[in-house]
């Protein structure tokens, strides 16, 4: 190939990069390169997420030994907090509160789809970058500058937010009610505000693309199911997000201007306020809106990453491809017609109940569409059982035990009594966070190579997932049942109840798989660290995979191919096809003369 | 010695992560002994195997929290009429659920183990069935198809309650924080006007004293009712939003400022007849132990021993509600009617509670801290920290 050749080859993206060299900032810190906004975001999440877990587990070990002193609170917490090693009770709640808005939003929606929408949207398309490196860049740091926001509340003298991660008003409106409503809500919505903003940057960005960005032959049928969950996701956010930023500037009016949107005859601290005419419970609606569409937002980017790895790793094709694509459609829909299962004992009309229910338990048929056919993925496969693969397959096994209650749950007459109780809890960690984290450990084993190429260690990750998995169980199913007792939820202890004595020590046994598990997490942390930087080279396809982003080269450049972008022949999932020596058939290879093609 | 404890835990568990990849190189041995850092053969069948023992491991946890925790105090033993039905439902969806989870996770974890890798296997190339599709789409259709009718069927029998043609009791919760207080609706069964911008003094409920409906009704600081009777609860809040959860009737509805909320509920058993069922009495008595247990530690380290636990119904909070939600609750007696109208029949009204004590005013015997209000609601007064 003659040099004249060559040149020709590159397009637009790939000119540009000859002009300007990358300086430390414009490469590591203000890079538009959407592979080094992945790599951001995940750190940030992961910095993120030692915050939250760190957080749970210190108000397990609290519920655990309530009348116990532990030095290590005062340490964490500091005098004010926890004076002589005794968190203070409201304390207590704004770390519940932290821990469900920094693992929700923080973590599992902007760690999460942050991290995978950027890496594999270009790469799995077969894309020089996204649709708008800048607006990318500007998204990330938006979430940078939320992050911060949202930690520095933890440093106020009143305590940050503590009116739970739903900040139902009016006890998130009142500092009368609860300290943390004071300076510490105030960082609490400016934060989410700016969250929001940078999700719905980052959002458009991934829906821009994966429409118009699309290599030569990569029909919608032929996506991978990673990028169908990822499109589907920035759409229901850029639907729902903006319900909630109007909810918290609506809050805000009420806090600080005097409105009465949410506020109605309070009567507090000796004196009643002037609010009258709003309602709590359109606040509630309002941010059921997006809560539970968010919900998704965490869930099908999991998934995503799920049926990826596990059709690579059984060698097989994912089993119904059109169906996944569909009942991720469908999920996405449902859920946004859902999200008043969350208030059936509200006081909304009983009506109203029953429309939700009806429309909860709908989701129930995708849902298990979906178990199944990864089931049937499994059936005959010649599973390769590497970290990423186990903690795929965990995470089906906790998306059908957490997905189960959902029908408990959903179900408005049997809600009434477990409402608000750990059962509650017990449910959507499994289902969600659980679900959600396993789909980021997942992405996080299986596309490491593509990130930083090198391979994390897979001894360490088999601890990781084993003591993980085991942890998770001992956690959360135990939990399910000391719900059902009637134990609620956001108590700072239950001692206050002789009632629950015989359950105290189910919290014990809580808690210490808890600190076991979360301590284990070190052994990942230690493993990415030192695997960026120390771990075997990775070669361009470790696990000899179909998608477009194995036949990028491992070291990272602008516009992701060196020459002309792919051409895509066929869907991604033809794994052992008959007629084929290897067990892979990349979509770049042509299709053979007498193949039958499966996906146009 | 915490951080000592602290210390040792954390050299533990570093032993254990170092034996634990330890035994996961050593299974290496024998291998090929590459450094790829992608599954080979031997770490499928280590991994394949650990699958099928995770599949034990679930069941076993299962087993175990059903025998140990399984009493399920909240899905048998019901208080009241409609209960009944609410623990059928939720009998139920749990034998579902526990069917589909024990084949499901039997299925997934199963074929983990069966079908883990081995070098020149192939895999089976099956993209698509519609048959399969249909079959797990319809069945779930159709079983929740079911759930929903009958729980739709309990959830209108429940919520609707037509007012005129049952002439329930109407009985007021009113939640604070961090307390409840009650109003009964007096003779007419009608409840008078209330706001909280009427709370002045001792009315500290806000009702409206100039309303002819509010002149007999009764304020309490303990929940009573009548047994067989059918009560309907106005429920309101003062501040912020509350939920009134009284679990062994399973009720619950949140307490709303600003509006009025209800649930309405029939008891069907007494307290004392509660505290003498078999299921409630071998309740009482574990918990006992446990707490005898527990004050001989605290009396050997020189505090006060805890009492005894005897049974009550409790009204408790259950929405994060401020730093004292953890502890707002309340008794509620269940009585024979002649009972509840003898207990009803002592208390004043509050128009006169609040004439009497302007007369004590006017005599001079000033007394009018608006903040002195006597809740009885705890069962055991509960030292803390």
């Amino acid at each position: 190939m003659s040099a004249h050749d060559h040149a020709n080859e590159h397009d637009h993206g790939q000119e540009h990069d000859h002009h300007h060299k990358d300086t430390f900032i414009t490469k590591y810190i203000f890079s538009i390169d959407h592979k080094m906004i992945a790599k951001q975001y995940l750190i940030t999440g992961l910095i993120m997420g030692i915050i939250g877990v760190g957080m749970s587990l210190l108000f397990r070990m609290q519920l655990a030994w309530p009348e116990e002193s532990f030095k290590i609170f005062n340490v964490l917490l500091g005098d004010n907090y926890a004076p002589n090693g005794v968190m203070r009770n409201d304390i207590y709640l704004a770390l519940v509160t932290i821990h469900g808005t920094i693992m929700v939003f923080f973590v599992l929606t902007a760690g999460l789809s942050g991290t995978f929408s950027n890496l594999l949207i270009p790469l799995q398309i077969g894309a020089r970058d996204m649709a708008s490196g800048f607006m990318n860049m500007i998204s990330y740091w938006l979430f940078f500058l939320s992050s911060v926001i949202m930690l520095s509340s933890l440093f106020v003298e009143s305590g940050p937010a503590s009116a739970g991660w739903t900040i139902y008003p009016p006890l998130s409106a009142l500092p009368q009610a609860i300290p943390g409503s004071g300076t510490g809500m105030t960082l609490w919505l400016i934060s989410m505000a700016i969250f929001i903003a940078s999700s719905l940057m980052g959002s458009l960005n991934y829906v821009v693309t994966v429409i118009n960005l699309r290599t030569k032959g990569m029909s919608m049928t032929r996506l991978p199911l990673t990028i169908w969950a990822f499109f589907v996701t920035a759409i229901i956010g850029i639907v729902s997000f903006p319900v909630l930023l109007s909810a918290a500037l609506l809050l805000i009016f009420d806090r600080s201007f005097g409105t009465s949107f949410f506020l109605s005859d309070i009567f507090i601290a000796g004196e009643v306020l002037h609010y009258q005419g709003g309602s709590p419970v359109l606040f509630e609606h309002l941010f059921w809106f997006l809560g539970h569409p968010e919900v998704y937002i965490v869930l099908l980017p999991a998934l995503g990453i799920t049926s990826e790895i596990i059709a690579t790793n059984s060698r097989k094709p994912i089993f119904g491809y059109r169906a996944m694509i569909a009942s991720i459609i469908a999920i996405a829909f449902l859920s946004t017609i859902v999200w008043g299962h969350h208030m059936f004992v509200s006081g909304m009309n009983p009506f109203l109940g029953s429309v939700f229910t009806f429309t909860t338990l709908l989701i129930a048929i995708p849902s298990a569409v979906k178990a199944f056919n990864y089931i049937t993925t499994l059936w005959k496969g010649n599973l390769q059982l590497n970290p990423g693969m186990l903690f795929s397959i965990g995470l089906v096994s906790t998306f059908i035990t957490g997905g189960l209650t959902g029908i408990i749950l959903g179900d408005s007459t049997l809600d009434i009594n477990v409402h608000d109780t750990y059962f509650v809890v017990a449910h959507f960690h499994l289902v969600m966070g659980i679900s959600a984290l396993y789909g980021l450990f997942a992405g996080i084993y299986h596309w490491f190579p593509r990130m930083f190429g090198r391979m994390l260690n897979k001894n360490l990750g088999y601890v990781h997932f084993w003591v993980t998995a085991v942890c998770a169980y001992g956690v959360f199913f135990p939990m399910h049942f000391i719900g059902m007792a009637g134990l609620p939820r956001r108590y700072y202890t239950n001692t206050a109840f002789p009632l629950f004595d015989d359950l105290q020590n189910v919290n014990v046994i809580i808690t210490v798989f808890a600190l076991v598990g979360g301590a284990f997490q070190l052994v990942f942390i230690w493993n990415f660290f030192y695997s960026m930087f120390y771990g075997k080279k990775a070669e361009m396809n470790p696990w000899r995979s179909n998608t477009l982003e194995w036949t990028a080269p491992v070291e990272h450049i602008h516009g992701n191919w060196p020459g002309a972008l792919p051409e895509v022949h066929r869907w991604p999932y033809d794994y052992s096809k008959p007629g084929h020596e290897e067990d892979f058939v990349p979509q770049t290879v042509p299709m053979g003369s007498d193949e039958e093609q499966l996906h146009h | 010695m915490t951080s000592l404890l602290v210390l040792v835990v954390l050299v533990l568990v570093s032993v254990a992560i170092w034996q634990l990849t330890k035994i996961f190189d050593l299974t290496q041995v024998g291998g090929d002994a590459d450094n790829s850092q992608v599954a080979n053969d031997n770490d499928n069948n280590v991994n394949g195997y650990l699958m099928f023992a995770f599949l034990v491991f679930i069941y076993i946890t299962t087993i175990v929290c059903v025998v140990k925790y399984g009493h399920f105090p909240l899905m048998s033993n019901s208080a009241s009429e409609h209960g009944v039905e609410v623990d059928r439902l939720m009998w139920i969806s749990m034998i579902l659920i526990f069917f589909v989870q024990t084949i499901t996770q039997a299925l997934l974890h199963f074929f983990a183990y069966k079908y883990r890798g081995k070098k020149g296997n192939k895999a089976l190339y099956f993209a698509d069935n519609n048959k399969l599709e249909m079959i797990w789409s319809i069945i779930p259709a159709i079983t929740l198809a079911g759930l929903i009718l009958y729980g739709l069927y309990a959830w209108t029998n429940i919520m609707f309650v037509d007012e005129e043609a049952e002439n329930p009791m109407v009985v007021e919760v009113y939640a604070y924080q961090f307390g409840w207080k009650i109003r009964y609706a007096g003779e007419d069964n009608v409840l008078g006007k209330a706001n909280v911008r009427y709370i002045e003094g001792i009315n500290d409920m806000g009702v409206d004293l100039a309303d002819p409906n509010a002149q007999d009704d009764i304020q309490a600081s303990e929940l009573h009712l009548p047994k067989g009777v059918k009560v309907v609860f106005k429920i309101r809040s003062q501040d912020v939003l509350h939920s009134a959860y009284m679990p062994h009737f399973r009720a619950q509805m949140n307490c709303v400022p600003g509006m009025v909320t209800q649930f309405a509920f029939t008891p069907t058993i007494t307290t004392l007849d509660m505290r003498e069922t078999p299921e409630m009495q071998e309740k009482v008595a574990n918990i006992n132990k446990i707490r005898a247990d527990k004050s001989k530690q605290l009396v050997a380290d020189g505090k006060e021993a805890l009492d005894p636990y005897t049974f009550d119904f409790l009204l408790l909070c259950n929405k994060i509600c401020g730093k004292s939600h953890y502890n707002m609750q309340m008794k509620i007696v269940v009585e024979s009617k002649e009972d509840f109208k003898k207990w009803l029949s002592e208390k004043t009204t509050i128009a006169q509670t609040i004439k009497s004590q302007e007369k004590k005013a006017e005599e001079g015997e000033v007394e009018t801290d608006s903040t002195k209000v006597v809740v009885d609601s705890t069962l055991v007064a509960q030292k803390l920290k």
